[in-house]
């Protein structure tokens, strides 16, 4: 018993000496989050002069390293980037990580670096774990672009938006106006409350909304269904019950999109309500062909990837350097120009309807 | 890929040779060092495989990126080599790096000096020690049920620190500390892992050389012997759970400045890594088992392997299943070796009693 207690004074002990030290160290002056805001390294500014007539490389060696591997959307992303890669003569290919987390992708762009890919085109599991090792490689010369989920913005030199967030908020708001003849009410049904990319369309949403040709129409309320199938489906209902007649629901994420259809799908409202929003063909085949769903956006994954694969080929040949204003082409999808912080964006969301969903399987 | 030499052929000869009244204990000893020298074996052949084999992996600061992507696994796994040795086990590892790397972030967005957090987040490590520890010591739980339950306990405090945010903006010049482009000059040594290095010799040395380290595969041996051997079995036990919370911690601020970001989700599975690599450099589940250079060995095989099927556009997938066919080999050779030396024995004991 007096062992135990010896030893428990001890370790009493160590921990106020641990605590005093603790607090020794605070009072002397320490490294804070604002000292560490003035000794961020800056951009790694590319100096080099973009010249807009360079031909296109050829044989150019590209990565693709998307968030996770066998991930169906990605593969589209990705796949169609590579054979992109082929129509200009360069080799590209799909490497990744298994999961989805912060940390994995950072092991695959070392050996992207020691293998001397002329380019690496990321989608960033986190916008700042992956940025050591981006660093490095552009500090080598080689390329980097993000898609689909982009890095922080010193760490790549181009980023390919698959759409403007304006573009995306203000269309849904003009097609469900179209849908429903501008009058009625209408209801989001968003992801979780905090989600930054539905917030940013809704918030676009309002204000399109607030064009006067919109005047008889009404946002009564947004409602979260925390991209969870289960809730959302619950959500809906619950909008419907409340608001007996609402005209239309839009709902700005696949999740949400998919268990709205599937509720309208089986309920009464099925053709008095018009549902649009983002989703894919593949969740929402079956309600396009039945009637349930008119028609419904998103961008098209294909074009992202091929964008992509001429948007590092053109760095790569130093057509461009990522400054605002550099312009380049993309094979069939045109010209397209660099906007502020290397922001290039694919254009407008791809419309799904009975006529085209047929083309598309992801 | 070449998957090197066959790891399944340590030495033929070695066991013919030997005398064949040996003790249990003797023979037991032979058969843990040679795995752990087949693990050596392979590990330094997988080495000159890929300098042979594969362009990049030798230059352009490679080998520092591979060995520094495993310094956390590579120091979680010297304590929780002595722990496996004594018998017991501690799943909460990746947790409690998480929660370390989570409450890391808080703090510093919170405002806090860095050179403060990081004694206290030691401390928390400690503390998180303490609990498993005194949970399998002193109410008498097995540890693998204790840690798994603060497996989920850590991570979900890591949650309820950061939510899912994610902190960033370190200091630049911890950081660096960390980074695979600060190396030892004129080597291939990352900070991290030369601190993995002392560390390794120092827990070598306690392993091998001192009472305590010998006392640790007594315990995990027969334990009860031990503790009428005098040994004092639980405080040793609780020492091990507090060292390897310690280490745990501070892998989790190794993490948070290398990857320059925390988050709740820091580590998440490290547990399974860290396991497997001490397991594939032969330390025995059973405890009693093992020695920490084929632990070293088993980390650093595991690193470079993976480095060097990246290098090779090996998918991931084939090098999970690489990695797990070498566990199971790890924990199966000995045990046919075993056995076979032990048919051999007998049958050469049989033919001697025929022919007196």
């Amino acid at each position: 018993m007096t062992i135990r207690t010896a030893a428990r004074g001890r370790t009493a002990a160590t921990a106020a000496a641990v605590c005093a030290l603790a607090v020794a160290l605070t009072a002397c002056s320490g490294t804070t989050k604002n000292d560490a805001k003035n000794d961020a390294g800056g951009a790694a500014a590319s100096s080099a002069k973009a010249d807009p007539n360079a031909p296109l490389k050829k044989n150019l060696k590209m990565a693709f390293l998307p968030k996770q591997i066998n991930n169906p959307y990605e593969k589209i992303v990705d796949d169609a980037g590579i054979a992109a890669a082929k129509s200009f003569h360069g080799t590209a290919k799909e490497v990744g990580p298994s999961d989805a987390s912060a940390s994995s992708q950072v092991s695959y762009i070392n050996t992207l670096i020691q293998q001397q890919q002329d380019a690496i085109l990321v989608a960033a599991n986190d916008p700042n774990a992956v940025c050591g090792p981006l660093k490095q490689a552009m500090k080598q010369g080689i390329k980097v672009v993000s898609y689909d989920s982009d890095t922080a913005k010193d760490c790549r030199q181009i980023f390919i938006n698959q759409a403007s967030s304006e573009d995306i908020g203000r269309s849904l708001i003009q097609h469900i106006g179209k849908q429903i003849g501008y009058k009625g009410k209408i209801a989001i049904l968003s992801a979780t409350q905090n989600a930054t990319n539905q917030n940013t369309w809704i918030d676009f949403m309002k204000q399109e909304l607030k064009d006067p040709k919109y005047k008889n129409m009404k946002l009564v309320k947004v409602a979260y269904g925390d991209d969870d199938d289960q809730k959302s489906f619950q959500q809906t209902q619950g909008l419907l019950q409340a608001y007996p007649d609402l005209k239309g629901i839009i709902s700005p994420t696949t999740v949400g999109i998919a268990a709205a259809a599937r509720y309208l799908d089986d309920s009464s409202y099925k053709g008095k309500v018009v549902l649009n929003g983002l989703g894919t063909p593949n969740q929402m085949r079956k309600y396009v062909k039945d009637g349930t769903v008119e028609q419904f956006s998103l961008w098209n994954p294909e074009n992202l990837g091929y964008l992509g694969a001429y948007a590092a080929a053109a760095l790569a040949s130093g057509q461009i350097t990522g400054a605002q204003g550099d312009t380049f082409s993309a094979g069939k999808l045109g010209k397209f120009t660099v906007g502020k912080d290397g922001e290039v964006i694919l254009g407008k969301p791809t419309v799904f309807d009975k006529t085209n969903i047929d083309q598309f399987h992801f | 890929m070449a998957m090197a030499p066959d790891t399944r052929s340590p030495a033929p000869g070695a066991a013919g040779k030997a005398e064949p009244p040996l003790t249990a204990g003797l023979r037991a000893k032979s058969l843990a060092l040679r795995w752990d020298t087949a693990v050596v074996a392979l590990l330094i052949a997988v080495f000159l495989v890929g300098l042979g084999t594969t362009d990049g992996f030798s230059g352009g600061g490679n080998l520092a990126f591979a060995f520094n992507d495993i310094s956390e696994v590579a120091l979680i796994a010297l304590p929780m080599t002595l722990l496996v040795v004594a018998g017991e086990i501690d799943l909460s590892v990746g947790s409690m790096l998480g929660f370390s790397s989570a409450l890391a972030g808080a703090l510093w967005n919170a405002g806090w000096a860095f050179e403060t957090i990081v004694p206290i987040v030691l401390v928390v490590g400690i503390l998180g020690g303490l609990l498993n520890g005194w949970l399998v010591t002193r109410v008498g739980l097995p540890s693998l049920a204790v840690t798994i339950g603060t497996l989920a306990l850590y991570r979900g405090l890591a949650s309820v620190v950061l939510g899912s945010d994610a902190i960033t903006d370190f200091p630049s010049k911890y950081a660096a500390w960390t980074a695979n482009t600060t190396t030892l000059p004129g080597t291939f040594l990352t900070y991290p892992i030369v601190l993995f290095i002392v560390l390794a010799i120092v827990t070598a040395f306690v392993l091998h050389s001192t009472s305590f380290g010998r006392s640790l595969f007594a315990i995990g041996a027969q334990e009860d012997a031990a503790f009428f051997a005098g040994i004092r079995v639980k405080r040793y036990k609780l020492l091990l759970f507090v060292l390897t919370g310690l280490l745990s911690a501070f892998a989790g601020i190794v993490f948070t400045l290398r990857y320059g970001s925390a988050r709740a989700d820091n580590g998440t599975g490290y547990e399974l890594l860290v396991i497997s690599a001490i397991l594939l450099g032969g330390i025995d589940f059973d405890g009693g088992k093992g020695t920490l250079a084929g632990a070293v060995a088993g980390i650093l095989l595991i690193g470079v392997l993976r480095n060097l099927l990246t290098l090779n556009d090996v998918p991931g997938e084939v090098q999970t299943v690489v990695t797990g066919l070498l566990l199971v080999a790890s924990v199966l050779t000995p045990r046919i070796i075993g056995a076979v030396t032990e048919r051999r024995q007998r049958r050469a004991a049989s033919a001697a009693a025929a022919t007196t």
